[in-house]
């Protein structure tokens, strides 16, 4: 199969290695394998998957944008939208709600002054309610979605809740 | 009786188990380098048939039997690691990949080398991108090491493994829509058959398995089927990792040997129900089974495969949710429903639509309006209306709190009707 033609946007080129190791791990004639990772690189760059990243994604794998952005509306950690710096995700399902998730998840909210979906007036923060994170026996608890990645924070209190957006305010507030 | 040693979480006795040099120090790729010597890969199907091991994701098929239905003579041939846990109280495939790596990758080779497949990918669930993260340096370590790679061991056994992340969709936890979601598609099931072992990933034939099944081969190429055989029942042999969570004193993963009974793992190992209260009710798979009423004899019930259909459930991926007596049964029904309705991929009109009704009409139930005195009724019969017409499992799943809560807690669904008016979520930390 020979390589579609690639456009050098900016994720071709700030993570032209990158690319090339993720294209490597999947056979040269399966490079739609690639999407996924390559949605979380894009999403990483441009904070969510605009319709130009997702453009961007889909001439690098020769695809169209429509199966491109087909994945964005099925998986839940791909925005098509922009957020706050910092995604709260906290996890109200069965096991945490047993263990006072729910109650949790709305302290949290009136502390931040925020409904749950909402952002944080400074834009920084923005609350979510997920389906299980296999933290079950840590609850109350919450994962972080951020331009790093995505990170967990278990065994958590209102209170060690409220001093991590402490952090995320002195991380982010000031720049 | 617990556990006289661990299998599994090994970690758990020993320091430091996530390093390889301790893994090693531990005798650890012993079983690989003297299969992959000494062993033909039929040997190897022969010897985890004997041993009985069943699949741990959920379904309990037996994993020999599994491997044996690959197509004859056609390649490549791949190897995929279900690593999507996300049912709702599961998290053991999460401490075995965090806490005791080699084991799972060293059965991922040996399942590789059984299946004659030089490529396995891990789909790990998006969620565990910190997990996968450190997954990868230690697969990069054990290709520096010369435990990956090509003529593995001096043999013609090649194996690359690479991790792929998913992003959030619970049915990717089955094996079709996994394949799709790697394949770089919508993470739909697929109409089956063909099954996997014939036609799976890019079309070729494909082993998926559960991390903690493939955390089992090295322990059992190493000792042996009938030392295995030893633990466990006849039919469910060795142990498993159970999700102990909800209300209960201790929650936590426990690895106990199958056919250990609820009362051990949820009284004597996890401390039993806090705050005074009794235990009601059992969910023991996830979201994913019918509810137990707690008597006594379920609570002396063995945990194994054949013993749960007995007493109207399943084992599934073992994730034992208690409940105590505070808590409102449909209240259960409508967090599993929610989680159900959220994460039908929306292929099959029963599942997609009648949970989407189940929900509603669970959300009726406790909103406070005026419930319609034959909503119970309804409710049941849209669930029925699910059952048997889906292509996968899922929409299977979501109809079961639902219609076991109905059968045997109704009085807890019924309140709702008979008190319209009054809001019922008294629920622990509501």
């Amino acid at each position: 199969m020979t390589a579609p033609d690639v456009r050098l946007g900016a994720l071709r080129e700030k993570y032209a290695a990158e690319i090339d190791a993720i294209l490597a791990r999947y056979p040269d004639d399966q490079r739609r394998s690639a999407v996924m990772p390559l949605l979380y690189l894009a999403q990483h760059q441009y904070g969510y998957l605009s319709p130009a990243a997702l453009q961007e994604v889909a001439t690098i794998l020769g695809l169209s944008s429509t199966q491109v952005g087909s994945l964005v509306g099925f998986y839940t950690l791909y925005h098509d939208r922009p957020a706050g710096k910092v995604r709260m995700q906290i996890c109200t399902d069965l096991p945490c709600a047993l263990r006072g998730a729910e109650a949790f998840a709305q302290s949290v909210c009136q502390n931040l002054g925020i409904r749950l979906g909402e952002t944080t007036a400074d834009g920084l923060i923005t609350v979510e309610e997920v389906t299980c994170l296999a933290g079950c026996d840590r609850a109350p608890m919450f994962q972080v979605q951020d331009g790093t990645g995505i990170h967990y924070r278990e065994s958590q209190t209102v209170e060690s809740a409220m001093a991590w957006t402490e952090e995320v305010r002195r991380t982010y507030g000031r720049s | 009786m617990a556990a006289a040693e661990h299998i599994l979480l090994r970690h758990r006795d020993i320091p430091d188990f996530d390093r390889l040099d301790t893994y090693l120090a531990q005798g650890g790729f012993a079983a690989l380098r003297n299969t992959v010597s000494g062993k033909s890969p039929q040997d190897v199907i022969e010897i985890v048939k004997a041993s009985g091991l069943r699949g741990r994701g959920g379904a309990g098929f037996p994993t020999g039997v599994k491997w044996s239905f690959l197509t004859p003579d056609v390649y490549p041939r791949y190897v995929v690691v279900n690593a999507d846990e996300s049912e709702p109280g599961t998290f053991k495939d999460r401490e075995i990949m965090e806490h005791n790596p080699f084991q799972l990758l060293e059965g991922v080779a040996l399942c590789a080398f059984a299946a004659r497949a030089s490529t396995a990918y891990i789909y790990c669930r998006g969620e565990f991108w910190d997990l996968a993260a450190a997954l990868e340096a230690h697969i990069a370590e054990l290709r520096a090491r010369g435990f990956l790679g090509q003529n593995l061991f001096g043999t013609d056994f090649s194996l690359e493994i690479f991790v792929h992340l998913g992003a959030g969709a619970y049915i990717c936890g089955e094996e079709t829509a996994l394949l799709e979601s790697l394949e770089g598609k919508l993470g739909q099931p697929r109409l089956r058959p063909p099954f996997p072992a014939a036609k799976g990933l890019y079309g070729q034939p494909t082993v998926v398995n559960n991390v903690e099944t493939l955390a089992n081969l090295p322990p059992i190429l190493e000792r042996g089927a009938e030392w295995y055989r030893s633990i466990g029942t006849k039919d469910s042999p060795g142990t498993k990792v159970f999700s102990l969570s909800g209300n209960v004193a201790r929650p936590g993963n426990y690895e106990l040997p199958l056919g250990t009974p609820f009362r051990t793992l949820i009284f004597d190992q996890g401390g039993g129900i806090p705050g005074g209260k009794k235990i009601k009710a059992i969910l023991p798979a996830g979201a994913s089974a019918p509810i137990l009423v707690a008597t006594e004899d379920v609570l002396d019930t063995p945990m194994d495969y054949d013993s749960l259909p007995k007493v109207g459930s399943m084992l599934g991926s073992a994730s034992i949710i208690v409940i105590d007596d505070s808590v409102d049964i449909s209240w259960v029904a409508l967090k599993t429903t929610r989680f159900f309705k959220h994460e039908s991929c929306g292929k099959c009109t029963p599942c997609r639509e009648g949970t989407y009704w189940m929900q509603h009409l669970l959300e009726r139930l406790h909103d406070g309006t005026p419930a319609d005195a034959g909503q119970v009724d309804l409710l049941q019969a849209v669930a029925r209306g699910i059952e048997g017409k889906c292509l996968c499992p899922l929409g299977e799943f979501s109809i079961m709190p639902v219609t076991s809560g109905i059968e045997r807690f109704r009085a807890d669904f019924a309140a709702h009707e008979a008190h319209p008016v009054r809001r019922t979520e008294a629920v622990n930390g509501r």
